[in-house]
């Protein structure tokens, strides 16, 4: 359904130039939910964003059912790809009414019995014909989310690309909205990629997942890979210890009192510092 | 953890008078700290960054906050003058926010923000207040601190932002520190950094720590005890590490609507709220 | 009896119009225009300033029957020149022997087209400038914004001045060209807000949705963007009469005798120690309007903003 082959992405150039992704290559079949793992400057939502083109392509290429996507993506790309984005506060225009929200896709594409499906679309995201005329800052982030979502698939597409669709939102609120996704991914037959920096949202939603670092893959694994606890990559077995809340270690070196001098710490090694040090990137241009 | 408490809040109330009514987002919350780490989990509106802010005398305008007991060290906070209050807070007792992003000067250097606090609150000369800005500075582990000292916040990553924002926080030696959400910006990774920091500094310096997060598996494994909010209402007290002797059905509902990388269950339960709970 | 079965018919058409539960999009506007209006009437000030730009409205609709004696042809020269605010004539009268009460109902006229002529002209010039500025970026950015700085870079008098001079005098023209020398300033206000939201999650996910650049702008964009341009051309609204009145003064705008409250000041100036009224009348007439414009603005951007009707 979807391939991805030698992907590269650059933003900015000459000396700010940054290579946010570097040479990706992976698979997504259809009916599939995919994962992408990493921690932020990792490049996964930079994938996401040139799929559907809000992030140039600088080298390789994505086939979207075999077809090169063209640039700029056509009408018929959008009803077949759509985003849920991470933030429910900023992804729906402020002073439109969810009514409003819903319509635009469709009067975009032309479509008829705008009514009908936009009382259906709600229906199928569990709010009710109530929410319908109501602006975004009456609804609560959860709420929020599932309008993003059912404006998502108002279009009926066949794949849907989801940034960090749970983060913002609280624990209880997050399994009432993995659960509705995967719901629908059953009900509808839908495509997912799944980006997250959550390891344990990735693997309960998607088999197979990509870990991503720096741009690049860290390791393609399964679910179940990790569920036995048996990663390929130290990088994959650290983020699966760090999602499971802090270890205290014993003999932790102290922290100095009042230093002057400049003592090495064995803590603060470079790779800690460059992992820290990639939120400087730009996400997008 | 058995020495005297330096916080001490009874029956604390935080109430917003609203055109559309009263709101109480803190109804009656009691709880004693010493040299320790507090957490305080809740979701959204739960009232836990309230009841920080209420701490710090932070509470935004039309709100109001009541209390039976509310002292520090003896000091009650509620009659102490406004000067008091400024001189407490920042200097013995301090706060981290969520997103060093916002709650850093963007046009101030690091290190000048830090030497600033620091000659607010002590008769130091720059010179000395430099000198401390770069000790603590490397006291969080931050590699080049003259470099970091020199950066606007702009440029720093959001795990270095956080850590200069800590070691702000602490320049002044604070005795009790009250850290709102502070690694939830953060990678992974770099929030383990951040929270060993925390840990050995509660260890070392002696300091108290309220630790305010959503994340209840985070609090539950670094601190030593946890308070579970909901509705401006603590619901239980939970030592450390014993999540799975959580009794409240809100704690173990929280707790179950969490998927796991060792699997979990399809579809998710989900957390039933009882109206019961928030009376 | 009857009473009672109106006031239950007004209960019953509030309950339908603020409903949580609205069935038609028509119910939904209607119910939340009126949720604007209620919202608005609870502002004493905004009111004050609609009441006041109501009252310019009815008193230029009605000038001829508000205000009798002639506003251009005065009295008896000899008797009732420069006559203080009495009996016969309310607001005094000028050196020429006109009411001054008269001038200014009928005056309220030309306040009311340069108003209008401005708003309608230079709004949205200014905001589709600026917002197809700040939405495209690039090369379109750097050509647009370089004409703003250059028509910015005159004096507004100056720049109006030229205009007139090449349109030929007379109020509508002044009125023109006041219009096109106003804009850049809305278009610099239109471009920073576009830039804050154009790269927003909601304006990439109606990209997503395939929506073209220009739907794009007039529908998501620009909305956001009125607010504050309003409220710029409502506080520049007293420099605007000021401006038309400084072009009558140099004999480009309204011609006399027109009643132009500009040019009644600019007139009146040379008696202002000994016959006050002559000057400060119109004076307190352009204060007036402009506050009350002003007062408008402020309320209807609190209105226009969905997040602030809590």
């Amino acid at each position: 359904m979807i391939d991805i082959k030698d992907l590269s992405i650059v933003f900015g150039s000459g000396r700010l130039r940054v290579e946010a992704v570097k040479g990706l290559d992976f698979h997504v079949e259809e009916g599939e939910a995919f994962g992408l793992v990493g921690e932020s400057g990792s490049g996964k939502s930079t994938v996401l964003r040139a799929i559907c083109g809000l992030a140039p392509i600088a080298r390789g290429s994505i086939s979207i059912n075999g077809n090169k996507v063209t640039e700029p993506r056509g009408r018929q790309f959008y009803s077949t790809v759509q985003m849920v984005f991470q933030d429910p506060y900023g992804s729906l225009h402020p002073r439109q009414t969810i009514d409003r929200i819903l319509s635009e896709p469709l009067s975009i594409h032309g479509q008829r019995d705008q009514d009908l499906r936009i009382v259906a679309a709600l229906e199928e995201v569990g709010l009710g014909p109530a929410y319908r005329f109501r602006y975004p800052h009456q609804l609560s982030g959860g709420q929020r989310q599932r309008v993003a979502i059912a404006r998502a698939l108002i279009l009926n597409p066949k794949i849907v690309l989801l940034d960090e669709p749970t983060s913002a939102l609280d624990a209880s609120v997050q399994a009432e909205i993995l659960n509705l996704l995967e719901r629908l991914r059953t009900e509808r037959g839908l495509t997912y990629i799944l980006v997250s920096h959550d390891l344990a949202v990735v693997t309960h939603l998607c088999r197979r997942l990509l870990v991503m670092r720096n741009g690049e893959m860290a390791e393609l694994t399964d679910s179940s890979t990790l569920r036995r606890g048996q990663p390929a990559s130290a990088y994959t077995r650290e983020l699966i210890r760090a999602t499971q809340g802090f270890a205290r270690a014993k003999a932790l070196s102290a922290v100095p009192r009042r230093i002057c001098g400049k003592a090495a710490d064995p803590l603060n090694s470079a790779e800690h510092m460059h992992s820290g040090g990639k939120n400087t990137r730009p996400r997008s241009p | 953890m058995t020495q005297r408490s330096l916080l001490e809040v009874e029956d604390l109330r935080v109430r917003f008078h609203l055109r559309t009514g009263l709101v109480e987002a803190v109804r009656g919350v009691s709880f004693k700290v010493g040299k320790e780490r507090l957490g305080i989990v809740g979701e959204s509106g739960s009232g836990k960054s309230q009841t920080a802010r209420a701490l710090l005398g932070l509470t935004p305008p039309p709100g109001e906050v009541l209390a039976n007991r509310l002292t520090f060290d003896g000091i009650d906070l509620l009659a102490a003058s406004r000067r008091t209050l400024r001189a407490l807070r920042g200097g013995r007792m301090a706060m981290v926010m969520q997103d060093p992003k916002y709650s850093l000067n963007p046009v101030m250097t690091l290190g000048a923000q830090m030497v600033e606090t620091y000659l607010a609150h002590t008769r130091a000369g720059i010179r000395e207040a430099k000198e401390k800005a770069l000790a603590m500075l490397e006291a969080v582990r931050l590699r080049d601190p003259e470099r970091v000292f020199s950066l606007y916040p702009h440029e720093a990553s959001g795990g270095m932002g956080q850590r200069a924002m800590i070691a702000m926080m602490l320049i002044t030696d604070p005795d009790f520190l009250i850290a709102d959400e502070p690694t939830s910006a953060l990678d992974v990774t770099v929030q383990q950094e951040v929270l060993r920091i925390l840990d050995a500094l509660v260890d070392e310096r002696g300091m108290g720590l309220i630790f305010i997060s959503h994340d209840l598996r985070l609090v539950s494994s670094f601190c030593d005890r946890v308070l579970v909010m909901y509705g401006g209402k603590v619901m239980e007290e939970l030592a450390t590490g014993n999540l799975s002797d959580a009794q409240h059905p809100y704690t173990r509902g929280l707790m179950n609507c969490l998927p796991a990388i060792s699997g979990s269950a399809h579809p998710l339960p989900t957390l039933e709220r009882d109206p019961e709970w928030a009376r | 009896m009857g009473n009672l079965a109106t006031s239950s018919r007004r209960g019953r058409l509030r309950k339908w119009l603020t409903t949580n539960e609205p069935i038609s999009r028509g119910q939904a506007r209607l119910g939340s225009a009126y949720r604007s209006w209620l919202a608005f009437s609870r502002n004493p000030l905004a009111m004050l300033g609609l009441i006041i730009v109501l009252a310019l409205i009815i008193i230029a609709i009605f000038a001829d029957q508000i205000a009798t004696p002639s506003p251009v042809v005065g009295g008896d020269l000899r008797t009732e020149r420069l006559q203080p605010p009495g009996e016969n004539h309310w607001l005094g009268t000028d050196n020429q022997a006109r009411d001054i009460f008269s001038r200014l109902v009928h005056g309220s006229r030309l306040t009311l087209m340069v108003v209008m002529l401005v708003t309608v002209i230079a709004m949205p010039i200014g905001l589709l400038i600026g917002t197809v500025a700040g939405y495209m970026g690039g090369w379109v950015d750097a050509v647009l914004m370089r004409i703003t700085d250059i028509f910015l870079a005159f004096p507004r008098l100056i720049l109006a001045l030229a205009f007139v001079a090449a349109l030929g005098p007379g109020i509508v023209n002044a009125v023109i060209a006041i219009a096109i020398t106003s804009w850049p300033p809305y278009a610099r206000i239109a471009r920073a807000e576009t830039l804050t939201i154009r790269n927003s999650d909601f304006v990439l996910a109606v990209r997503l949705q395939g929506a073209s650049p220009f739907r794009i702008i007039t529908r998501h964009i620009v909305p956001l963007c009125i607010p504050s341009v309003i409220i710029r051309v409502t506080l520049d609204m007293a420099g605007i009469i000021l401006t038309a009145a400084g072009l009558g003064f140099l004999g480009l705008g309204a011609q006399p005798p027109t009643p132009e409250w500009g040019a009644m000041i600019a007139a009146g100036r040379q008696f202002i120690i000994d016959y006050w009224w002559v000057a400060t009348m119109p004076g307190i007439a352009i204060f007036v309007v402009s506050l009350g414009f002003n007062l408008l603005g402020d309320g209807l951007r609190d209105v226009l903003d969905p997040k602030a009707e809590k």
